[in-house]
């Protein structure tokens, strides 16, 4: 599993990438409110804002981690937002995208350095 | 940046693991361990314990006792203080002379002087506005005083033993209490929207009269950031977002709060800042009127959005000035201005947000039923 910056967790499964956010991301974010997805199908560039996630405090977004297709999204987590406070690395998974350039993903972080990253 | 000040409590928030921000100055708990969402429904469902000792509690004396006290502020606020009832407590606004307001703030008839309470952000300004414009007035602000208020259902059986008696309180009355922690400044108020008390306690038993609250089953400590949900579901006004220098208290629907002999043709009409354009708008209406705004996503529409009056072109006819996700409610919910003909509930208007027009229609405030003692 990798990690981005912005504290996606990517978990590669075949030939696509699940994504979703940390814990420590869903804690610092507080109770989670309200979460748009991507509509499947959708071609993004790496980077583009794909997720928006308001909890409590204020909005965020999610960016792309590659270039690629959206292929499936989890609408359990629009219907119940807070599920990604209780369960952020497993159930609560965000969307699964299709990577047109898998080399992008050896850019992000393995899970120690996002630990030493996260303090 | 000067150094961030501290409550009495700081200490006990930080021991209870809160997560403390910089705010008015202080560094203050916007949420313990339950978070923002459970101690929203903690203190509608039980009781709530909050720290406000960053706001500011000025007495207001003179040697001839309440009245003349009360007189000098009618000219500073537009409510009725010779009419404030002994231990009654009163809610109300400092004006400008363009009409705004400058802060809201209560006040409290306490026999032979007056208590105020005003909004942290604007204590220093609102003491120095006092003191220029209360001739013979002395203004002493009780900076040896912490604030907590204990909000929610169970109020009164948590605060009863501490203050026996208080449970006869109705809502906006006030007493003195001797207690286990030294005297104990009570209102049966808050702004929550919920039934509960302040309870202004000198600062060496601060600690002692929280600890003493929260050991009891039904009260948590809760933070900035619930108090925040709990007066927007209350559609209670924040000072610096729903009301400001550029907002009429007719504007911002708070015209309850001007009592008739303030009013034209009343007893002691206008001689506050701003009364031509306030005690007009009393008869004429205004343009525009803060409203409750129900989002119809799921949304929340935050500060700053703004509102048209229709799904695509034209100018914004309004702006949300607090927006945040009601947890009661179960749904997004804000407040903001819109045009009068736009103002009756169940007009529908659109928030841009993120590019998008969404739905939004006006709702009646509060959201929430306020739970007062009457």
């Amino acid at each position: 599993m990798k990690f981005t910056e912005q504290h996606e967790w990517l978990k590669p499964e075949g030939d696509e990438i699940t994504v979703g956010i940390t814990e420590h991301a869903a804690n610092e974010l507080g109770d989670i409110v309200f979460i748009e997805l991507p509509e499947v199908g959708t071609t993004v560039a790496k980077d583009d804002e794909i997720v928006v996630i308001e909890s409590v405090k204020a909005a965020s977004d999610i960016t792309a981690p590659v270039d690629g297709e959206i292929t499936a999204v989890n609408d359990a987590i629009v219907d119940e937002p807070g599920k990604v406070n209780e369960d952020a690395m497993g159930e609560a998974w965000f969307f699964r995208i299709k990577p047109s350039d898998p080399s992008q993903m050896d850019d992000y972080m393995d899970e120690d350095a996002y630990k030493t990253f996260i303090g | 940046m000067s150094e961030l000040r501290k409550t009495p409590l700081h200490a006990l928030h930080v021991e209870l693991g809160a997560k403390m921000v910089p705010f008015a100055g202080y560094e203050m708990p916007v949420q313990f361990k339950l978070g923002v969402m459970k101690e929203h429904q903690h203190t509608r469902g039980k009781a709530g314990l909050f720290d406000v000792s960053h706001m500011g509690q000025v007495i207001l004396r003179h040697e001839g006792g309440y009245a003349p006290v009360a007189q000098a502020m009618e000219t500073l606020v537009p409510v009725s203080l010779l009419g404030l009832g002994e231990k009654r407590q009163r809610y109300g606004f400092f004006t400008d002379s363009s009409g705004g307001i400058l802060d809201d703030l209560m006040m409290t008839n306490r026999g032979d002087h007056m208590l105020v309470v005003v909004n942290a952000a604007c204590k220093e300004a609102d003491i120095a506005h006092m003191k220029a414009g209360l001739e013979g007035i002395e203004v002493a602000e009780q900076r040896d005083r912490a604030l907590l208020a204990l909000q929610g259902p169970a109020a009164e059986e948590v605060l009863e033993p501490v203050a026996p008696g208080c449970d006869i309180m109705k809502f906006l009355d006030t007493g003195i209490f001797n207690s286990d922690f030294g005297e104990l400044w009570v209102s049966r108020s808050g702004y929550t929207g919920e039934d509960g008390y302040e309870i202004s306690v000198h600062a060496t038993h601060a600690e002692a009269l929280a600890r003493h609250l929260l050991a009891h089953e039904a009260v948590e400590p809760i933070g900035l950031g619930a108090r925040d949900s709990l007066r927007l579901e209350g559609g209670l006004c924040l000072y610096g977002h729903d009301i400001d220098t550029d907002t009429s208290p007719v504007e911002a629907g708070l015209a309850w709060a001007i009592q008739k002999a303030r009013r034209r043709g009343g007893a002691r009409e206008g001689g506050f800042p701003g009364a031509d354009r306030i005690l007009s708008e009393l008869e004429e209406g205004t343009a525009r009127l803060r409203v409750g705004l129900s989002p119809e996503g799921r949304a929340p529409m935050r500060e700053d959005t703004p509102l048209f009056a229709n799904d695509e072109g034209g100018e914004p006819v309004g702006r949300i000035t607090s927006g945040a996700f009601g947890p009661t409610v179960g749904a997004p919910v804000a407040m903001g201005y819109v045009p009068a003909e736009l103002s009756r509930p169940g007009s529908r208007l659109f928030g841009e947000l993120r590019g998008k027009r969404l739905p939004v229609r006006v709702t009646e405030l509060p959201f929430v039923p306020t739970n007062f003692k009457r």
